[in-house]
């Protein structure tokens, strides 16, 4: 029994460490909407993500502090394809399967890169694009499977699914802090998991998430979720569909010209 | 204004998919064509995913060709028999198709496996009719008949079956053929096939052409509402909204593609037909010989 005790302990004993005396800073969050909706005439979405730093202390000296923000959508496996030039066209050859990656991320920093998160926290927290893309291995035929990670960071970051903005979160007075994200209109649906961490001197000292669901609303979710779960009537209604207006249209046509 | 589509899951403008059917409207108004070769490659360069492209189009194909098939019922020129049999095939064709379709989407081939069937087809019909036309034009001039080509060896062939419509009794074998064959056309092409058909029920069943367009159609609106049905329950790739938007495109666009199609020449036509034809094909065999300016693409999902 006692033994248990103890192991308990032991097991505890490294998050208490961690975790030590509560910190002196805290993150309190805010954001403009906490619901993305994707209606018909969705053309992309800003999002307002604001905040305060409590504290209990007066604000501690040495480097100022700095502010990360992350939204991250929900992760999917992918497959990474790359072409080739064979028999004189250009073919898909080489496939990597990325394990997950990221629908949609985007990472907002209150200064440079550099000043604000040390290479060790960052891979601690997974916060920059790279690591936030999670692949295990590549098939023995590929050499170069990082070129097939980068090519997934450069595709996205082009339709301005992937986004590292250097320096866009505004911080005053060492407490309030605010920065907009633009969501594109080319979104999947999920959870988007928002943080927001405050770092000094390169070390992550507080973090704080939310979550902000993306959703497909009225016609789009009903068309979406018949298609998936009704496929067959999904399939008959856009026959008749197509039926209807065509016959229609000749008819009123017909009636017009008569 | 921005439509964003279901099952695309992208935002396109509405009215360049307005503007889209109408033109292609136009042009299968003028031509007497369904259309479905232009649609389908024109909603790759919009960057839909080529699998909903093909769907759909098909879906797109069913509305502007039910129009002119009543019409042609009304006016007796189907022949209903050679229809059915043209469908049994087409049917068997679809089938085939959409299984092929699936499997190379897997393997991440279907991207190509599209764009080399349209660079095959549009090129050799494009190339054939270039020459046809420009042989009919010259003969015109000197006021000789066109020859009529003869097969007698599908006359050879077992399970001879009467149609009396056409005029013909020939064995079942050929029209089941070409039915298959332009059965898989729809389903990896997005394309009804007529381009395909119409020459090869003139020239390789000896059908009488006022049949022809009318036993076509009838048999294009049952393959690519199957085509459609089949890509709707397996791959999920047909796009309601976009197919809607085209439909709507389409249907005013041909009423006007019609009466310019009465305007002009017939030989006319059928150059610039075949210089679209050719144009479209040598866009995508472009694509497919240059180094494209990304060699890497990304396939989560579905697509």
């Amino acid at each position: 029994m006692r033994g248990l005790a103890v192991l308990l302990l032991m097991l505890c004993a490294p998050a208490l460490a961690q975790e030590g005396a509560p910190p002196q800073e805290e993150v309190v969050l805010g954001l403009s909407q906490n619901e993305v909706s994707i209606s018909t005439d969705f053309d992309g979405s800003d999002i307002l993500i604001f905040g305060a730093i409590k504290r209990e202390t007066p604000i501690p000296d040495g480097p100022p502090i700095q502010v990360l923000i992350t939204v991250s959508g929900p992760s999917v496996p992918i497959t990474v394809r790359r072409k080739e030039r064979r028999f004189g066209i250009w073919v898909n050859t080489d496939a990597v399967d990325v394990d997950s990656a990221p629908s949609f991320y985007a990472v907002a920093t209150s200064a440079s890169w550099s000043q604000t998160i040390s290479d060790i926290e960052d891979l601690r927290h997974r916060v920059s694009i790279p690591r936030a893309i999670r692949s295990v291995g590549a098939p023995m035929t590929v050499q170069d499977s990082q070129s097939f990670t980068a090519a997934i960071i450069r595709i996205r970051k082009e339709n301005g699914l992937y986004q590292r903005a250097e320096d866009t979160v505004d911080v005053s007075q060492q407490t309030l802090f605010n920065t907009a994200i633009r969501m594109p209109a080319n979104l999947t649906e999920g959870a988007y998991r928002t943080r927001i961490l405050l770092t000094r001197g390169g070390k992550v000292i507080s973090q704080r998430e939310a979550v902000i669901e993306v959703r497909k609303v009225g016609l789009e979710r009903w068309l979406f979720n018949l298609s998936r779960e009704q496929p067959l009537a999904y399939g008959l209604l856009s026959i008749a569909i197509a039926i209807a207006a065509g016959w229609g249209a000749s008819a009123a046509f017909r009636m017009i010209r008569s | 204004m921005q439509i964003y589509l279901p099952i695309a899951e992208v935002s396109v403008n509405l009215f360049v998919l307005l503007g889209l059917g109408t033109i292609v409207g136009m042009l299968s108004g003028m031509f007497g064509v369904g259309g479905g070769f232009l649609i389908t490659p024109l909603l790759f360069f919009l960057g839909i995913p080529p699998a909903v492209a093909v769907a759909t189009g098909a879906n797109q194909i069913v509305a502007s060709s039910i129009s002119a098939v009543l019409a042609h019922l009304k006016r007796k020129t189907v022949d209903l028999r050679m229809g059915v049999v043209l469908l049994i095939g087409g049917l068997f064709g679809s089938g085939f198709g959409v299984y092929v379709f699936n499997i190379l989407r897997e393997l991440g081939q279907v991207d190509l496996l599209v764009r080399l069937c349209y660079v095959l087809f549009l090129g050799i019909i494009g190339a054939l009719m270039f020459v046809e036309s420009l042989r009919a034009l010259r003969s015109s001039k000197r006021g000789a008949p066109p020859k009529r080509r003869q097969h007698g060896w599908v006359h050879g062939l077992p399970f001879k079956v009467r149609f009396r419509t056409s005029g013909l009794y020939i064995s079942a074998i050929p029209p089941l053929a070409v039915g298959f064959s332009v059965g898989i056309l729809a389903a990896i092409m997005g394309v009804g096939g007529g381009f395909i058909m119409v020459p090869a029920m003139i020239y390789l069943l000896g059908m009488p052409t006022k049949v022809v367009i009318g036993t076509s159609l009838f048999q294009i609106i049952f393959v690519t509402a199957f085509t459609t049905l089949l890509h709707a329950t397996t791959s999920m790739t047909v796009d309601i909204v976009l197919a809607l938007a085209l439909i709507v495109g389409g249907v005013i666009g041909a009423q006007f593609g019609t009466v310019i199609g009465m305007r002009m020449k017939a030989e006319q036509l059928r150059i610039l037909l075949a210089v679209l034809v050719l144009a479209v094909c040598g866009k995508i065999a472009l694509e497919l010989l240059l180094r494209p300016a990304e060699i890497y693409s990304l396939s989560a999902g579905g697509f």
